[in-house]
């Protein structure tokens, strides 16, 4: 791990002051710290080297409180396991607290946070080896997933530059549920759609989200789901715990007389960010549950997968995933 | 929004720089003892526990968060001591294996490792012991399979698991 400044912050104003000031002054890039399982991680493999460290665990950003519309605001360090529990997340977005209890051990759970899960790095082995050559690590040095190994790694969303999938189970969720994520930058603050807030690779895979250097996600805030609305969370993997997803779907579905009315879908471990198509979900509201309305919209999310050397057998396992979350999101109680 | 005073020279070199943040202060309890300590802000928190205080029950295994043999308590939570760092802990409260026994009694955890024989190498029990202690106050339901699920962040590379799964659910029936 090479040297950094570490500065504590007490509350936002001054991490986003630290983080701007580093920025300009000091041209080093800064890392805010909040559990530090992905950036100490990474840190340790040299993949990140940030001049500045800004300790941001005693701001006060780690409540989950109802909001005036009927959604919940979480704060940027409430921890996984603490979000996962909380009785409203449980019983009114359970989606998000079977995705966020599906991911890692307890012991991360207990240290990862709301807002740095929406920052979680790609597992792919390229990236976090800095002896090989990697895009979105060191822009223009190549992709060696690409015709290597690439059994875990994306078939939608990739580039020519880069193949890395999005592995968090939470940002599967989130999109699923239409959540709003709450940027503070030195210039003011502003909220981001989740559908806006992850890029695509494209040829700049060093860029993954929408924020600016020294920007600081604050809070995160789920809508309010209309009455009869069930969500399920779904993921396949090599082992039964404690391993990143083959293929994952968040399925959010609001049903009224037996039909769906409105349904939003996304898929996990097979995009380059969480995956989501509107017009898939299209095809599953105004009817009755079917295997063939199912069927379809599975099709129609993975329309454009395109597999690469070792990862085919992603599409079938990410179509049969869906069905099956589907499936268990509209089978009557 | 107005900045911060300056503390890093503008400009200094690295060297400077560097000297200036080498060593950080940090209030510490461990066990109960609280400890006054001067760390490089890089120290992880298995490292401090392992080298400055001499604290050897937590292991390193992996070092990347991935194996739980570094399981300790952070007021009261059981984390990976591995991938936090010693200088954002000022005033928390850290539990090592060393401070799981009171008055000279194990810990019914402990004592449950011991009767149901939960290891072979020992390697990973300081780290299965840490995480099954705070299963006991944990939202874990009652079957193996669930303990199973909550036990997966410690890996046991003997293969000790169905006794380490036995002296787990022992704990539960009688605990502390």
């Amino acid at each position: 791990m090479e040297m950094f400044q570490l500065r504590r912050a007490d509350d936002v104003a001054q991490a986003v002051n630290a983080a701007a000031y580093a920025e300009d002054r000091q041209g080093a890039p800064v890392r805010f710290l909040a559990g530090g399982t992905t950036l100490i991680d990474l840190m340790k493999l040299d993949v990140e080297r940030p001049g500045m460290v800004v300790d941001i665990n005693r701001l006060p950003l780690d409540r989950i409180e109802p909001t005036p519309e009927g959604g919940v605001r979480i704060g940027a360090t409430v921890r996984n396991a603490d979000l996962a529990h909380d009785p409203v997340i449980r019983e009114r977005y359970p989606v998000l607290s079977q995705a966020l209890l599906s991911g890692a051990s307890a012991q991360l759970r207990n240290m990862a946070t709301t807002g740095g899960n929406l920052l979680q790095r790609t597992r792919c082995v390229y990236f976090r080896d800095v002896a090989m050559p990697c895009n979105k690590r060191e822009p223009g040095s190549g992709c060696p997933a690409i015709g290597g190994y690439n059994r875990n790694l994306a078939v939608l969303g990739t580039s020519d530059a880069c193949i890395a999938s999005n592995p968090s189970d939470m940002n599967v969720a989130l999109m699923a549920l239409g959540a709003a994520i709450e940027i503070q930058g030195a210039d003011g603050a502003r909220t981001v759609g989740i559908d806006d807030f992850f890029l695509l690779p494209g040829d700049t895979p060093q860029r993954e989200t929408v924020l600016a250097p020294g920007e600081l996600i604050t809070h995160v805030t789920l809508p309010p789901l209309p009455a009869g609305t069930r969500s399920h969370y779904l993921k396949l993997r090599d082992r039964a715990s404690y391993e990143f997803a083959l293929a994952s779907a968040a399925v959010v579905v609001t049903m009224a007389n037996g039909s769906i009315k409105t349904a939003r879908v996304a898929m996990g471990g097979i995009g380059t960010r969480p995956w989501r198509v509107p017009s898939a979900e299209l095809l599953l509201a105004g009817g009755a549950p079917s295997a063939a309305v199912f069927e379809a919209a599975a099709r129609e999310l993975l329309r454009d997968a395109r597999p690469q050397s070792e990862n085919a057998f992603k599409i079938e396992l990410a179509r049969r995933c869906l069905v099956h979350a589907l499936n268990t999101v509209t089978a009557a109680d | 929004m107005s900045r911060p005073p300056l503390d890093t020279p503008v400009g200094a070199p690295p060297a400077q720089q560097t000297a200036m943040f080498l060593s950080m202060k940090v209030d510490l309890v461990v066990n109960g003892v609280r400890h006054e300590l001067r760390l490089d802000p890089r120290t992880t928190l298995l490292d401090c526990l392992r080298e400055h205080l001499g604290l050897a029950g937590t292991k390193k295994g992996c070092d990347h968060g991935q194996c739980g043999a570094c399981t300790v308590h952070l007021d009261g939570r059981r984390v990976n001591a591995c991938l936090v760092l010693a200088a954002t802990l000022d005033g928390r409260e850290v539990t090592t294996v060393e401070g799981l026994a009171r008055d000279g009694q194990l810990h019914p955890v402990q004592a449950a490792f011991l009767e149901q024989d939960a290891y072979q190498c020992g390697y990973c029990t300081a780290g299965q012991i840490m995480s099954a202690a705070a299963l006991l106050s944990e939202p874990c339901g009652e079957s193996d399979a669930e303990v199973k699920e909550c036990m997966s962040g410690n890996i046991c590379r003997c293969g000790a698991y169905k006794n380490i799964v036995a002296a787990v659910q022992q704990a539960r029936r009688r605990p502390a």
